[in-house]
């Protein structure tokens, strides 16, 4: 404890301490808005077309089995970007938070009662204007749901990062492992585990927020 | 070419033979993982199944394992290194700590997702609290448990690279060699093995799938398996 009391004293690493942080953040939830506006994209097309159903399911298993490490730095080696440059761990991030979305999205189109679609449809919703105001609001709970795990899974994918040198609050775990050093690894787990908390509640309130229907029905 | 010079690092005999050779490393590598699910699932198993059958504590453990999800296993892994003095039981110990969540989510949701008429109904057939659980509710849990067990396998394996980074001789050794002196066929080489054992680990482990969920359930768990709708109205 005195330890990290006396490593936090220093000016200088509180600001370093707060730009990791803010890298992290970026790092983590720029991957997670890309991949909730892919992932619905492509369950909408695997919705319409169901035969694509297996083919991208499938695919989003194979893509769960890479590891991280591993595709921080194939993806560089594909796209001809810089080892460091952390493009790498934001489409890496991307490219899994997708493939964890993309099932349940699918599932929660394909869940929507017939009855509602046809009472929409008999209402004169166009298709566009009933997948946005009927079917895509009806499956957000199911869609909150995976993205808050892969919020909570991407915050502590980032730190995996530091091992090929891009920033965030891994670059503490490997400072205080190679200076035998425990307070900034330990203020690296309670930070890391703080903004998982932290990002979790909002998108709890989020999805609370955009689905006042689920509220009214408990009452 | 990268993944030229990464065939030629895969094929070079020179890395097929001696202590630090590729199948030594494989085989560390998969004894970590074995530990790690194993013992991942002694913890996860009986915690979800008591948890799913009493349906006391659902909130307590839905929160707590996702909470556990958050714990970067880079940064456990280098603290009980230092705590520790060594990174064997360290490795061990986060590899677990990756490995529970998953199997838990599986034991706990294959539980609460099995049919109330069935038990229901086992219960009116005079069946005990322990006979439910073990002749009713786990048959009928299989599917999302393995299924927690795949996760978990397939997490772990990507993960044990880290462990290279404490010291361990596991297939993140490549990774991190071919990243410090810039020699990319090795490090691509380690990360296309890594990701070779996943795929082979999560076949294997869905033939044992298989084997071991009765064909009744196999047979109607496609269209029992549903994301469950918002009530509307």
């Amino acid at each position: 404890m005195g330890d990290v009391v006396k490593y936090l004293s220093d000016a200088g690493t509180r600001a370093a301490l707060w730009s990791m942080l803010l890298d992290h953040v970026w790092l983590s939830l720029l991957p997670l808005v890309i991949s909730v506006v892919l992932a619905v994209v492509l369950g909408l097309v695997c919705h319409r077309y169901r035969r694509l159903n297996g083919f991208v399911v499938g695919l989003s298993n194979v893509v769960y089995t890479i590891p991280s490490l591993a595709l921080f730095a194939i993806i560089p080696a594909v796209i001809g970007t810089q080892v460091l440059n952390p493009v790498n761990v934001v489409l890496a991030l991307t490219i899994y938070t997708t493939a964890l979305l993309v099932r349940p999205v699918v599932e929660a189109l394909n869940a929507v009662p017939a009855h509602v679609t046809a009472a929409a449809t008999a209402m004169g919703f166009r298709p566009w204007r009933r997948f946005l105001t009927v079917e895509l609001p009806l499956s957000v709970p199911v869609l909150a749901a995976g993205v808050r795990v892969g919020s909570v899974s991407n915050i502590s994918l980032v730190s995996v990062g530091a091992l090929i040198g891009t920033g965030g609050l891994g670059t503490l775990f490997t400072d205080g492992f190679r200076q035998r050093y425990l307070a900034p690894i330990a203020i690296g787990i309670v930070l890391t585990l703080a903004l998982a908390l932290v990002v979790d509640l909002l998108l709890v309130g989020l999805r609370n927020l955009v689905t006042p229907w689920a509220r009214a029905g408990r009452a | 070419m990268i993944f030229a010079d990464a065939f030629a690092w895969l094929l070079d005999a020179a890395n097929w033979t001696g202590s630090r050779s590729i199948p030594v490393r494989v085989g560390v590598h998969l004894l970590y993982c074995l530990g790690a699910v194993l013992g991942a699932a002694a913890i996860a198993v009986p915690l979800g199944l008591y948890v799913g059958h009493t349906g006391r504590g659902g909130v307590l453990l839905v929160g707590g394992s996702n909470a556990l999800r958050a714990l970067p296993t880079l940064g456990l892994v280098t603290f009980l290194y230092l705590v520790a003095g060594g990174g064997q039981v360290g490795v061990l110990i986060g590899l677990v700590v990756l490995a529970v969540p998953p199997i838990l989510a599986g034991a706990y949701a294959g539980i609460q997702d099995v049919d109330r008429g069935v038990v229901d109904a086992a219960r009116g057939m005079g069946m005990t609290g322990a006979q439910r659980l073990w002749r009713v509710e786990l048959p009928n849990a299989l599917p999302l448990l393995v299924g927690g067990l795949r996760n978990a396998t397939l997490q772990v394996v990507a993960t044990a690279s880290v462990a290279a980074y404490v010291g361990i001789e596991t297939l993140g050794r490549p990774l991190l060699d071919g990243l410090r002196v810039l020699d990319y066929g090795q490090f691509v080489g380690g990360a296309v093995l890594v990701a070779l054992l996943a795929v082979v680990l999560d076949v294997v482990l869905a033939l044992v799938g298989k084997l071991v969920i009765p064909r009744g359930l196999r047979l109607s768990a496609r269209p029992r398996r549903r994301a469950k709708a918002p009530r509307v109205g």
